[in-house]
């Protein structure tokens, strides 16, 4: 796979899904120190919102990953990765939600063989509030997951170009 | 190795204070810790004061890691210090760009104070 588009024609034949499951995990193991595991999406009744970051790829494989938790769980991650006595201001939670989608994007595409060098990605960006409309000019693969971090979902979607 | 100044440069502040805790948790006893936010406030920050080791990140809004790696040598108080990348960025393109650059090691985002241990004391050592 030596072409930038084999990559976006490789993400409709193979299922990248457990890849990003995986980056995902990586992520909260090494630097939270917690599990998550991924959960049946029909049972969460309302995708997580409240903080939503953001980091787009451009290159070899183009389009973005995004991350969301309700405020309260967006908290406990922040918690988990300063300490409890660091992690209530507003701006260091956002902070912490978007190095945590910056490094599961890292992690992700240096998961995939052939974007070597070829895959850049952006700086993180964080959506506070639930009330907005997110629109991707990304056309390609959608791929979604929904994680339990203890008893919250917090939810994984890549969107690609095609 | 005694104790150490250290320049820890990334845009997030988290990630400064994740690096700067697995220093510490590595064994490595820091005298000092100074913040940068991008290359460029980094490089106003060394012509204040010396340090002995710098951590690095390389995508940053206004001067990214390689472009600071790269002006490092212009300061007369960073030459010889070591430079370890750490970054999300993990392609052996960008390991190579770094390390020609002037970077003496490259840790993979995410990491543990194990792999901070392993590829900053050689370079500390090296120095002394």
């Amino acid at each position: 796979m030596s072409t930038d588009t084999s990559l976006a024609v490789r993400s409709h034949e193979e299922n990248w899904l457990p890849i990003l499951e995986l980056a995902t995990e990586e992520v909260f193991e090494i630097m939270l120190g917690c599990r998550v595991k991924p959960m049946d999406k029909s049972e969460l009744p309302t995708q997580p919102g409240g903080f939503t970051a953001m980091v787009g790829l451009a290159g070899a494989l183009c389009g973005i990953l995004t991350f969301s938790s309700d405020r309260e769980t967006a908290r406990e991650l922040a918690k988990c990765m300063l300490g409890p006595e660091t992690a209530d201001a507003e701006d260091q939670i956002s902070d912490a939600l978007g190095e945590i989608c910056n490094m599961i994007a890292g992690n992700f595409k240096n998961k995939l063989a052939g974007t070597d060098g070829r895959c850049m990605l952006s700086v993180p960006t964080v959506i506070k509030g639930e009330e907005y409309t997110f629109r991707s000019l990304a056309d390609g693969e959608s791929l979604e997951t929904v994680m339990l971090f203890g008893n919250s979902p917090v939810a994984i979607t890549l969107q690609l170009h095609s | 190795m005694g104790k150490i100044r250290a320049l820890i440069v990334d845009d997030s502040s988290v990630m400064r204070k994740i690096v700067e805790r697995s220093l510490r948790q590595a064994g490595i006893d820091l005298e000092k810790v100074v913040e940068a936010g991008n290359g460029a406030e980094a490089l106003a920050a060394l012509g204040k004061e010396p340090v002995d080791l710098i951590l690095c990140d390389i995508n940053m809004p206004v001067m990214d890691g390689l472009e600071f790696v790269r002006q490092l040598p212009t300061l007369d108080n960073a030459k010889g210090v070591p430079v370890v990348m750490i970054t999300t960025e993990g392609s052996e393109n960008h390991v190579v760009q770094a390390l020609s650059a002037g970077a003496r090691g490259y840790i993979r985002k995410p990491f543990t104070p194990d792999q901070v241990k392993e590829h900053v004391l050689p370079v500390m050592v090296k120095k002394s």
